[in-house]
């Protein structure tokens, strides 16, 4: 199976400078943020990774899984850090997020994937900067694929895909024919999320994602990284949605210690008056 | 035109009541706008959807019934949907698991710029901008959408429920069978639904959410507290990682977001994940045995204690209390 991961580098948010809005309110401050990838991307990166192996040791890898990323040149340490994880090859569309929109990224992405013909597109559910959960399915419009968002549990079939989705009030199972596109949830990586058809059912993984052992690092360095101009790919690049201001949300200040459950409620009552 | 489409969210037949909150939009924005907003009810039958939708203050409820619109798929339900935008400034819906899932791949069929989850509208003249919270809540950011139709979806918790007004005429649409190969290639299996008697996360008054520290005893500690609060229960990542917590309870950035009157947040540590889901609360009640939790920096009242003998004298004292 060959599978396309889109990754994005994100500002880290648990980061001491966590995202600052200047006094003009204009843009998000860049500068001094660290950053990471995507968690959601590095959760589908490990289900993909999952798919394409038989889930023993050693591991027998079925297939290849092919990375990329929107970004400038140092976005290519997120990429890297994908190919020392096992990612096979990878390709970087240069740019930067201020050029970019959740339209144009599905645009340029399903244009790529006329090239690259992957079987399977294993992407996040959601950017953990602009909090919008829309590329995967835009995506998947775009190319008139099925898709499964919000994918907690993945189980491949002869020509299809076996994926359990988190949604409101339970759990949606559905059974979609590649080529699909599948966004995954926080639940993808427990140990027995992800089964390709040569993993044993018995099999459980690591919890969570795996981590780059050291040569792997070093041999990450040989494999293919290539560079692609966004304008190959999309010829149209209007921004259907911008945001040209932005605002700091409310500080909400911190309330009191109570000393026990009896003030607390005595406090609740008469104080709040919320009981 | 000026005209806004809300599409409906029904289940079992009956329209979801998050519904309520894009219908709330609607009427802000199409009045901003001088225009008129429309209510799209969607099924195999739809009728007694269509009936409460049609007490909403909508100009029109369209209905649009189909056989194979009895089980909701994306790829069956975009068509209708943008066919019928087409006619329309706005098509919203509530950011609900159904409209993350469906507008934005109605976005993509109208090749037009989708607004998710947003809290506020912004009306200057008759152009719209849309405040939305990104990065966990540490920033909103105001989006303006450059194409003829926007396609957004509404945080429940950020539009209170109408309140019923009027009657509208109900008609019937027209349905857009897919064409294509998408449609033909997904299937729905099962679709596991716990019932549960509590109030749901979004729409509850009283919320109380439970972190890792809870472990087996999740339910056991926490149901007598939300019975006798009437409230609805929620969980941290990490509860509902382990499995102590069913994970569509999950509270948070990636999860539900909830703005109640009264939140408990017990065993939870208070990571910025956790607060971009219930920082909007209007009173937060933490109780955590560490005194530097984070989640202290956002409760009004902090108790400094062991939640397993605390929560069950909680609850002695709460039924004391309502008891009189
Ligand atoms: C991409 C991504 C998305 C995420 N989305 C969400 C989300 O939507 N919602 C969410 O909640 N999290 C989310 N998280 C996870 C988040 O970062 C935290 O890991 C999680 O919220 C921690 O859960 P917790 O507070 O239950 O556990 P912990 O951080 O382990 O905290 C447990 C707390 O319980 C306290 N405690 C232990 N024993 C007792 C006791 N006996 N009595 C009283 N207190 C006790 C401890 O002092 C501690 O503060 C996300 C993370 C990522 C990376
Ligand atoms: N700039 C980008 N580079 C690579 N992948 C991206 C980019 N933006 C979005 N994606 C992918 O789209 C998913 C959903 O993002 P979003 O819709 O922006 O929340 C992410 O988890 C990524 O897989």
């Amino acid at each position: 199976m060959k599978i396309l991961v889109p990754l994005k580098r994100v500002a880290d948010p648990d980061n001491a400078n966590k995202v600052k809005i200047p006094a003009a309110g204009d843009k998000i401050e860049t500068t001094g943020l660290e950053w990471k990838p995507n968690p959601f991307d590095e959760y589908a990166l490990e289900a993909a990774l999952r798919l394409t192996e038989n889930g023993q040791t050693p591991k027998v890898r079925a297939g290849e899984v092919v990375v990329v990323t929107f970004g400038p040149k140092e976005t290519e340490q997120t990429l890297r850090a994908a190919l020392a994880t096992g990612a096979d090859r990878a390709i970087r569309i240069d740019t930067t997020d201020d050029k970019l929109d959740g339209d144009l990224v599905a645009r340029a992405l399903a244009a790529l994937i006329e090239k690259e013909k992957p079987d399977v597109v294993v992407m996040g559910k959601q950017a953990v900067d602009g909090d919008s959960n829309q590329v995967g399915q835009i995506l998947a419009e775009l190319l008139d694929w099925p898709m499964a968002t919000f994918a907690a549990t993945i189980k491949e079939e002869a020509g299809a895909l076996v994926v359990s989705r988190e949604v409101d009030g339970g759990v949606a199972t559905m059974r979609v024919k590649l080529p699909a596109i599948v966004t995954v949830d926080l639940r993808i990586v427990a140990p027995t999320s992800v089964y390709s058809t040569k993993t044993a059912a018995t099999f459980k993984y690591n919890d969570g994602v795996r981590f780059a052992a050291l040569p792997a690092i070093m041999a990450a360095k040989k494999k293919l990284l290539v560079e692609i101009k966004l304008a190959d790919l999309a010829a149209d690049q209007a921004l259907k949605v911008e945001y040209k201001a932005f605002q700091a949300p409310p500080a909400r200040k911190a309330g009191i210690k109570v000393k026990d459950v009896t003030e607390l409620v005595t406090r609740l009552k008469n104080e709040a008056k919320v009981l | 035109m000026a005209d806004i489409l809300v599409v409906a969210e029904v289940a079992e037949g009956k329209l979801k009541k998050t519904t309520h909150s894009a219908v709330t939009f609607a009427r802000t924005a199409s009045a901003a706008l001088g225009g008129t907003y429309s209510i799209l009810v969607m099924g195999d039958a739809v009728s007694d959807a269509a009936a409460e939708a049609a007490s909403l203050g909508a100009a029109k409820v369209i209905t649009v019934e189909d056989a194979s619109l009895k089980i909701y798929l994306a790829e069956r339900f975009a068509p209708t949907v943008a066919a019928i935008g087409k006619g329309f400034a706005v098509v919203v819906g509530t950011a609900s698991a159904f409209g993350k899932d469906l507008l934005p791949r109605v976005a993509g069929r109208l090749a037009s710029g989708y607004a998710a989850d947003i809290t506020e509208v912004i009306a200057s003249g008759d152009k719209l901008t849309y405040k939305r919270p990104m990065f966990a809540g540490n920033a909103f950011g105001m989006a303006t959408i450059a194409t003829p139709i926007h396609v957004v979806s509404v945080r429940q918790s950020a539009f209170s429920a109408t309140e019923p007004a009027g009657t509208s005429p109900i008609e019937k649409g027209a349905f857009t069978a897919p064409t294509g190969n998408a449609h033909g290639r997904v299937e729905l299996l099962s679709l596991e639904q716990v019932k549960s008697e509590r109030p749901e996360l979004a729409e509850a008054r009283v919320v109380v959410s439970g972190g890792r520290a809870l472990k087996e005893k999740f339910s056991e500690v926490l149901d007598p507290l939300c019975d006798v609060l009437g409230a609805a229960l929620g969980a941290s990542r990490a509860a509902c990682d382990a499995g102590y917590a069913p994970s569509d309870l999950q509270v948070g950035q990636t999860g539900k977001v909830v703005a109640p009157s009264l939140y408990f947040a017990i065993g939870i540590s208070g990571a910025i994940q956790h607060l971009a889901g219930m920082k909007g609360s209007k009173v937060i009640v933490a109780i955590n045995k560490d005194g530097d939790a984070p989640i202290f920096q956002v409760a009004d009242y902090g108790l400094v204690a062991d939640l397993f003998p605390s929560v069950p004298e909680l609850v002695k004292q709460i039924k004391a209390v309502k008891a009189g």
